[in-house]
């Protein structure tokens, strides 16, 4: 009898552990979906909403999904440049909470009113954008660095065809990563791939507007 | 010793359990023609190395290893396949634009030549994935000139 009970209790506690295991996996499941609908900050979740996003299919969920941004360029713009202040300011946190910023701005990015080959390259800088900055706002300051290089290449690519109403700067550092731009509001040079290490560091190259 | 035996029993039956949970396979028999190795002139050494080193995680079809089958190995292992071709799908590169192919070349380089990848619970098992300091120099070579040329 208690040899009964004891196997009865192995497979109840087995069965438990399965349930609890199984369960767990479905949980994540349903936060993955449910994250689509609410604004969570997991970056599989962003890629889909930015995904979508990017396609055009953004009328509908634009209200789910503002946070502050508008959908023009100037929303991505500004998010650019307060992503690049952190940098300069060697901000680690900071800017991995921009880069998330700026992953969602761009995302919202309103393509509609372009014509087809530009919104294809629109399109095109968008996804590549959001997955740069996706990665800024997880990494280390210097991976935050390499991402911002070429993040900083999608939004001169943007500018090219959105047009801006500020004077903006392309700036360069022949030092950092074989030479590598971004862009700025000021003339100052203020690096932020070097940060306060060689702050100084670059020319103008441009001036766009 | 009575409770030492239970909780054994308990832990066999739980591991006997867990293996019915099926789990997704990545695999498949054909070579798209979106496939890295098909849309570039690969050398055959780096293609080697690619297949050896990256494919299992970053293409449609994995070279499981022995224990792909047992969990909760099996797990461990679909989470970072999934994880793997999420960031980049060695068989749909043809369909990324030129911008997210140069994005995701400079992004292989940097990963190489820091080490992050392969895995390192990836050459723990698979010895021959381990990048030399020549196949890093061979390799981002390769990627270089590739991404110079898009």
């Amino acid at each position: 009898m208690s040899r009964l009970k004891s196997t009865l209790g192995i497979v109840a506690i087995a069965f438990m552990t399965l349930t609890a295991v199984s369960c767990k996996d479905s949980n994540k499941e349903q936060d993955r979906t449910d994250g689509n609908h609410s604004e969570m900050n997991s970056g599989e979740d962003h890629s889909k909403m930015n995904h979508d996003n990017g396609d055009g299919h953004h009328d509908g969920e634009k209200k789910e999904m503002a946070m502050g941004s508008d959908g023009s360029p100037q929303a991505v713009l500004n998010d650019y440049f307060n992503l690049k202040d952190a940098l300069v300011a060697d901000d680690n946190a900071k800017a991995k909470e921009l880069g998330a910023v700026i992953a969602l701005s761009f995302g919202n990015l309103d393509v509609s009113n372009y014509t087809d080959s530009q919104k294809t390259e629109l399109t095109d800088i968008i996804e590549d954008a959001v997955e740069h900055a996706e990665h800024i706002s997880e990494s280390d300051i210097d991976h935050q660095r390499e991402h911002f290089k070429v993040l900083s290449k999608d939004v001169t690519d943007m500018v090219a065809i959105t047009g801006t109403k500020n004077t903006l700067y392309q700036q360069f550092c022949p030092m950092y990563d074989g030479g590598s731009a971004w862009l700025s509001l000021s003339k100052d040079i203020k690096n932020p791939y070097y940060g306060s290490k060689m702050l100084n560091c670059g020319e103008v190259q441009k001036e766009i507007n | 010793m009575r409770i030492v035996k239970t909780i054994a029993i308990i832990l066999l039956v739980a591991f006997v359990g867990i293996q019915f949970i099926p789990t997704e396979r990545n695999q498949s028999s054909i070579v798209p023609a979106t496939d890295f190795m098909r849309v570039n002139n690969v050398p055959e050494t780096i293609q080697k190395k690619l297949q050896v080193s990256c494919y299992d995680c970053h293409s449609n079809n994995t070279q499981y290893p022995w224990y792909n089958k047992i969990q909760p190995a099996a797990w461990f292992l679909e989470d970072h396949i999934k994880e793997g071709k999420a960031e980049l799908n060695f068989s749909e590169w043809d369909s990324l634009s030129n911008r997210r192919k140069k994005s995701k070349l400079r992004s292989i380089i940097k990963q190489i030549e820091s080490g992050e990848m392969p895995l390192h619970s990836y050459t723990l098992i698979h010895k021959d994935a381990i990048f030399t300091k020549e196949e890093v120099v061979e390799m981002n070579k390769f990627i270089t000139q590739l991404k110079d040329s898009l």
